[in-house]
């Protein structure tokens, strides 16, 4: 049985895959994720994970170690962010379109300059098209959970994509928390062992990642794209095989209290929980806010999104990047979301924030601020986004 | 005795009597005519034969051999990026290594073995490259130098050799091609410990083989810099690349030698040199420079050689 601990969430996040019995860890040390590799390692010298770790010497090697590793057939993980993510993204996309089942935790962090080693999502946003699946976490019990679903979901081999686990640096990575950690035997019964599509085996030569001339390089990209596309609902599915299981719920797209909301704030990660408790504050006044959570960024869940945010009048939409587009457009999350709601005709009051960049904090009285701003604008006077709690 | 030297202790060669008939790359390739690259590559795959996993540096080898849905590769090959081939063939090593401790496969003799270009491996790979050798997987890294980089249109790189053309040291009235001397990755190898290093040229095909063969008995990683003649980049005639590969190396520019647990071997001894303008001679990449220019690199490439015919122990080591 599951059993309930107080632990750090890098640490559980790491256990979990430790449970789930993968093969091969390569990587390199990255603050805010270092505690996740270093227990890795530890569980590794420790004898209580068999398991190879490979200690290389950039991301860019400890993605193509794994990349090396999941063609080979071996279960494979790694954790980045930040520098380390832009440093392997090269990779990435190579993994992706070679369709290698390769696990990362990213405890999103910042990208320089100047410097900052805090969390915001710009190593989240600069992973959205790189052909990977993205979850999104939003407290320790989700990055454990979404570690084990994760493997789950790059192994099925109708979906056979790397899955990216998200969770915020520090504000997440180096929290402790109260959990259910799964046991290996309910791991077990719940993760298959991988059985590659292909792999590098002299008994059975294949060639992996040739020249694609301009005459299939067309048809290459679309199989990938349906590959990304499929795997929405069998992400569902998989959650829903998780839920049976293990008892808890997830949804790609999650909302709290939207069923009558005439503003719905659309937030990802660990500020999700800050805004569900301003929202209870603002129901307490009479505001009728709701909440929808983006849990799963790729594939992107605009169905789900329009559902979700259907009936309200006004969206507070959240970004956690600056996107540098000039001023006139929104940041990625909101453009999505916007680009969705075009789609399906709908025209609310939308305003774009940019929020906690660089681990500044975004607060209860931030949520009220943002929600007051849309409701109380004229259709019109919204810009393209704003940043708040900023200082001129 | 170190790991090299106790894994080599009963080698028995290749010989003209016992050539590999295996070709694990095959023939129908599209590399130029008179490669002298895809020449080198033939000769290690057959040394190496068919137990193998082959990982591709992104370059002349890697497009020639595998235009999708062609491929010229009987063996499981994977190419991945420019400057990784030593860090995914980390990955490929690790793999096996779990896999077979964890009794999931039964395949505990697989050789691998990374190749890359001299751009590859001297310039933007040099940093995985490094961390491979220096994480000591079991593995065998091949640099098939043709000294500029010939897939993207013959630009330079650290391997050039100090005074050639390309088209980024391009000679004028205030250059003399190459204004640098040819980086030494297989003393950067030796640096790190590696157990076996070694130089090949495809000229001398009997000891290239044997060298690759070497490699691959040797448990740990292994470094071969293979001298690998490009008649388009070196602009000399199709018919000219064998015969430029063994003017290398009896002109000293480029000596063969292997070096087992840190002790070097020449492979062959060059007592009776021929100048290096003969080597330069049939290569037009050479021809705009001056005596001058000819005589520094005629002290320096004589200097070098002295200094590792210095290095190396009495005998020809496990021969």
């Amino acid at each position: 049985m599951s059993k309930r601990i107080g632990i750090e969430v890098s640490i559980a996040l790491a256990d979990a895959v430790g449970l789930c019995d993968v093969d091969v860890v390569a990587a390199y040390p990255i603050t805010p994720q270092t505690h996740i590799v270093e227990h890795l390692a530890e569980l590794v010298a420790e004898g209580h994970l068999d398991a190879d770790f490979v200690p290389v010497e950039s991301e860019h090697s400890a993605m193509s170690a794994c990349i090396g590793s999941s063609a080979a057939g071996a279960r494979t993980f790694t954790s980045t962010c930040s520098q380390g993510y832009a440093l392997m993204s090269e990779l990435c996309y190579i993994a992706s379109a070679m369709r290698l089942p390769i696990v990362m935790a990213v405890a999103n962090r910042a990208i320089s300059a100047p410097i900052n080693i805090w969390n915001d999502h710009a190593d989240l946003m600069y992973a959205r098209d790189t052909g990977w699946i993205q979850l999104i976490s939003e407290n320790g019990q989700e990055a454990v959970d979404l570690s084990i679903l994760a493997f789950r979901i790059a192994e099925d081999q109708g979906i056979s994509l790397p899955v990216q686990v998200n969770l915020d640096g520090f504000t997440m990575s180096h929290v402790i928390e109260p959990l259910m950690m799964p046991e290996a035997a309910e791991i077990k019964e719940f993760l298959p062992p991988f059985k590659p599509v292909l792999r590098l085996d002299p008994a059975k030569p294949i060639t992996m990642g040739p020249v694609g001339m301009p005459d299939v390089f067309t048809e290459a990209r679309k199989a990938q794209d349906e590959a990304l596309k499929s795997s929405k609902p069998a992400i569902q599915a998989i959650f829903d095989l998780f839920a049976k299981q293990f008892g808890r719920q997830y949804k790609l797209v999650e909302t709290y209290k939207t069923e009558d909301a005439e503003t719905i704030i659309v937030a990802m990660g660990s500020i999700a929980q800050t805004a569900m408790t301003a929202i209870d504050a603002m129901r307490a006044r009479g505001n009728k806010v709701g909440i929808a959570r983006i849990r799963v960024f790729r594939p992107f869940p605009a169905a789900e999104l329009v559902e979700a945010v259907r009936g309200a009048k006004n969206l507070v939409l959240l970004d956690r990047v600056t996107a540098f587009a000039g001023g006139e457009v929104s940041g990625p999350v909101a453009l999505e979301i916007k680009s969705a709601l075009f789609d399906n005709g709908l025209l609310p009051k939308v305003g774009n924030f940019l929020v906690g960049l660089g681990g500044r904090d975004v607060t209860q009285q931030n949520f009220e601020e943002m929600v007051e701003r849309v409701t109380s604008a004229k259709n019109g006077d919204l810009p393209a986004y704003e940043f708040i709690n900023v200082r001129e | 005795m170190g790991i090299a030297s106790e894994a080599l202790k009963n080698f028995k060669g290749f010989s003209l009597k016992n050539l590999p008939e295996v070709e694990p790359l095959s023939p129908g390739h599209r590399a130029c005519q008179g490669c002298g690259e895809v020449l080198a590559l033939r000769q290690a795959m057959k040394a190496i034969g068919t137990n193998v996993v082959v990982v591709s540096a992104t370059g002349c080898m890697e497009i020639i051999s595998s235009p999708w849905p062609q491929s010229a590769w009987r063996v499981p090959w994977i190419h991945v990026a420019f400057e990784n081939a030593a860090a995914v063939v980390s990955g490929v090593e690790t793999a096996y290594k779990a896999l077979n401790r964890k009794k999931i496969v039964d395949q505990p003799d697989v050789t691998f073995l990374a190749y890359g270009g001299d751009g590859a491996t001297a310039d933007i790979g040099l940093q995985a490259l490094s961390g491979a050798l220096e994480r000591g997987h079991n593995f065998i890294y091949l640099c098939l130098d043709n000294e500029a980089y010939m897939n993207t249109g013959i630009q330079r790189s650290s391997s050039t050799p100090f005074g050639a053309s390309t088209t980024t040291s391009p000679p004028g009235k205030k250059s003399s091609g190459q204004a640098t001397w040819k980086k030494n990755v297989a003393e950067i190898a030796v640096a790190h410990g590696t157990p076996y290093v070694a130089t090949a040229s495809p000229a001398f095909p009997i000891d290239l083989m044997n060298k690759v063969k070497k490699a691959s008995l040797v448990p740990g990683p292994a470094y071969i810099h293979i001298y690998s003649p490009c008649p388009t980049g070196w602009r000399c005639g199709l018919d000219e690349s064998v015969e430029a590969a063994r003017l290398a190396v009896q002109s000293r520019v480029f000596p063969l030698y292997e070096v087992i647990d840190g002790h070097y071997f020449l492979s062959r001894k060059v007592a009776k040199p021929i100048p290096v303008t003969q080597y330069f001679k049939p290569q037009r990449r050479f021809r705009h420079l001056t005596e001058a220019e000819i005589g520094y690199i005629q002290v320096k490439v004589d200097e070098l050689y002295e200094k590792l015919v210095e290095k190396c122990d009495q005998g020809d080591g496990n021969k």
